[in-house]
């Protein structure tokens, strides 16, 4: 099921994400919110952009302790956590986040 | 994505059989892998046209390399003993979740074609030509059993129908039609060394980060070594251990113990998983090739002792078939097991009176043990027969000062699988693992009302994820799932923690 995002046709996979990820853009992002209800802030973005750079490094998505921690480092102790990440991206700091910012869906045994 | 709508089972604590409901589930077909994911398994990337003719040939020459295989087909006497035995059924009232309809799918497409009455008289004997109605049926109900072996538990043959899947699976792969979760991550596996495509900059920065926080937490610098040649121990272990949570606290714990054992160790980035898909999908090809880079990364590393970390499936792999897949492995120390599993390694240390425990550290909570569906019913720990039973329960009894067990005819060799297990645990089948947790949130349910149970523990990542995943749907809190080896990680006392005062030591028995 493709998405129209800025006049282009952007096709995802089954599940949402992009199949081409040189594909993403902000307004990606902000489509895609906008499909689950969701308004984009800058809560959102310091995620969605801390996941674009440790990918763009490692090639993979950040595990969900790295991701804590660095979200503590940045934003605040108290915002380090799961309950947080969850707060912002209800279906799953990991899925959710990861799709908005054009990462392959993390899959394994978690 | 929009959240699917799933009629969740209401929980009472006591799991009644249900009326079938026929067809409740036939609507649920997992996604398809794409052609190139087949074909780097080595499988045909679409289905030929004589797709019907390769199918029975694929059929026939499991019959021929696996006896059990064919005993298991034709076996059944339909007593019915297995029929309200699987969770999937208890969960969903699909007539075709029970595990003899399951069978049949595939039991009556090999009496018509493998014997002489179902090739002479098929309607006499249930025997029906392969169509593209049966395929269908083979493809979603196949893919609703999470291979957890209760049912063969109560079958009084013993007719296991995990392989019966696993063929299942096995040719439907040869004939182009495979499921998108699993044999995407074994591709993954085969490129990159572990489930989740961790790559080794990712791997060596998250365990960085471990030592980091187990250094601030303790004033101990534990370390969470990565291709350390020359190490003793390699531990292999499931990459959801790098990467989840609450995977990743049962990993602080193993490195804790490894600590304080005093033994050298090491993670291996190119071995960087426990799991093997290749049994979920019955391909023997799939399943050692992937085995073969434990043993090529042990000798590459020198080790003296293969551990393996929280992983059911892994565990069956390694304990029951390791040797023959990937071995000898005459290399390494035989005065200790080939391979061990880290609950063994942490009771043999515990028992030793090795590790200083303060179990107050989890009197926060009331735990109960999940076993796991692979661990309790195809392998062992230990030299004693149900010491897959008895050792993690003593482990986390000897870390937890309150502790208790789901009802029986729920745990051991009955165990109840968590529902995500066998090669289901993916998004688009979220309403088959939320029904199929059913029998296990129930038994949870009656401990918790009873006896104020707060929090479960397993040995498995796919239970933990699965588990994590569904409990909210049930009215519990995801952070209630625990790794074993994270109440261990509580409980240590490493050497030279700065730990407010003298904590008294407590060599400490069963609660």
């Amino acid at each position: 099921m493709p998405i129209e995002v800025n006049g282009k046709t952007l096709e995802t996979d089954e599940e949402g994400y992009l199949v081409n990820l040189d594909d993403w853009e902000p307004a990606v992002a902000e489509v895609m919110a906008k499909e689950d209800d969701l308004e984009l802030t800058d809560e959102h973005w310091e995620i969605i952009n801390f996941l674009r750079e440790y990918y763009e490094e490692y090639q993979i998505a950040p595990a969900v302790r790295v991701l804590t921690k660095a979200v503590g480092k940045r934003l605040g102790k108290e915002k380090g956590n799961s309950k947080y990440l969850y707060g912002l991206f209800p279906y799953g700091p990991g899925k959710q986040a990861c799709r908005y910012a054009g990462l392959p869906k993390p899959t394994g045994c978690v | 994505m929009a959240k699917v709508n799933i009629e969740v089972p209401e929980i009472t604590g006591t799991t009644e059989v249900p009326k079938i409901k026929p067809d409740t589930m036939a609507h649920l077909e997992t996604f398809r892998a794409k052609p190139e994911f087949m074909e780097a398994l080595g499988f045909p990337g679409e289905m030929p046209e004589n797709w019907k003719e390769k199918a029975i040939e694929a059929m026939g020459d499991l019959l021929k390399k696996y006896r059990s295989f064919q005993v298991f087909l034709d076996a059944c006497v339909k007593c019915g003993a297995c029929t309200d035995k699987c969770h999937y059924f208890l969960g969903t009232s699909d007539p075709k979740n029970m595990p003899v309809a399951r069978q049949d799918l595939l039991r009556k497409v090999y009496r018509r074609y493998f014997t002489l009455a179902g090739r002479f008289f098929p309607k006499l004997v249930g025997a029906v030509d392969l169509t593209e109605e049966v395929l269908h049926d083979w493809y979603n109900y196949y893919h609703q059993c999470s291979q957890c072996r209760r049912c063969s538990v109560f079958c009084p043959y013993g007719i296991d129908t995990a392989e019966i899947s696993m063929a299942a699976r096995e040719i439907m792969d040869r004939i182009g039609v495979g499921d998108k979760y699993s044999n995407e991550i074994i591709g993954k596996v085969h490129r990159i060394g572990n489930n989740l495509g961790l790559p080794e900059p990712a791997l060596a920065d998250t365990l960085e980060g471990l030592e980091e926080d187990v250094y601030d937490d303790t004033g101990v610098k534990v370390r969470y070594p990565l291709d350390e040649k020359g190490a003793e121990i390699l531990l292999v272990t499931p990459s959801a251990d790098f990467f989840a949570e609450p995977h990743v606290d049962g990993l602080m714990g193993y490195g804790k113990v490894f600590h304080e054992a005093g033994v050298s160790w090491t993670l291996s980035s190119y071995a960087s998983e426990a799991a093997n898909f290749g049994m979920f999908i019955g391909s023997y090809e799939n399943m050692r090739k992937v085995a073969l880079r434990i043993r090529k990364a042990a000798l590459d590393l020198g080790v003296k002792r293969i551990v393996f970390g929280e992983c059911g499936h892994a565990w069956r792999v390694a304990y029951a078939f390791l040797n023959t897949l990937a071995g000898p492995f005459d290399f390494l120390d035989p005065n200790y097991p080939v391979p061990q599993h880290i609950c063994e390694f942490t009771w043999d240390l515990i028992q030793q009176g090795k590790l200083n425990l303060d179990p107050s550290a989890n009197d926060d909570m009331v735990v109960t043990f999940h076993d796991s569906c692979n661990v309790a019913r195809a392998t062992r720990m230990g030299d004693k027969p149900g010491g897959q039973f008895e050792i993690p329960r003593n482990v986390i009894k000897a870390v937890c000062n309150n502790y208790v067990d789901m009802p029986n005819g729920t745990i051991r060799e009955a165990t109840f699988c968590c529902g995500g297990g066998g090669g289901l645990l993916t998004d688009d089948l979220m309403e088959l693992r939320v029904k199929g947790a059913k029998p296990r949130m129930d038994a949870l349910k009656s401990v918790s009302d009873e006896h104020g149970v707060t929090h479960m523990a397993a040995i498995c990542a796919i239970c933990k994820s699965q588990f994590t995943k569904v409990i909210p749907y049930y009215g519990f809190e995801m952070d209630q799932i625990v790794s074993v080896h994270q109440l261990v990680s509580n409980a240590i006392i490493l050497t030279g923690q700065n730990e407010g005062g003298d904590e008294e030591e407590t060599e400490e028995e069963a609660a």
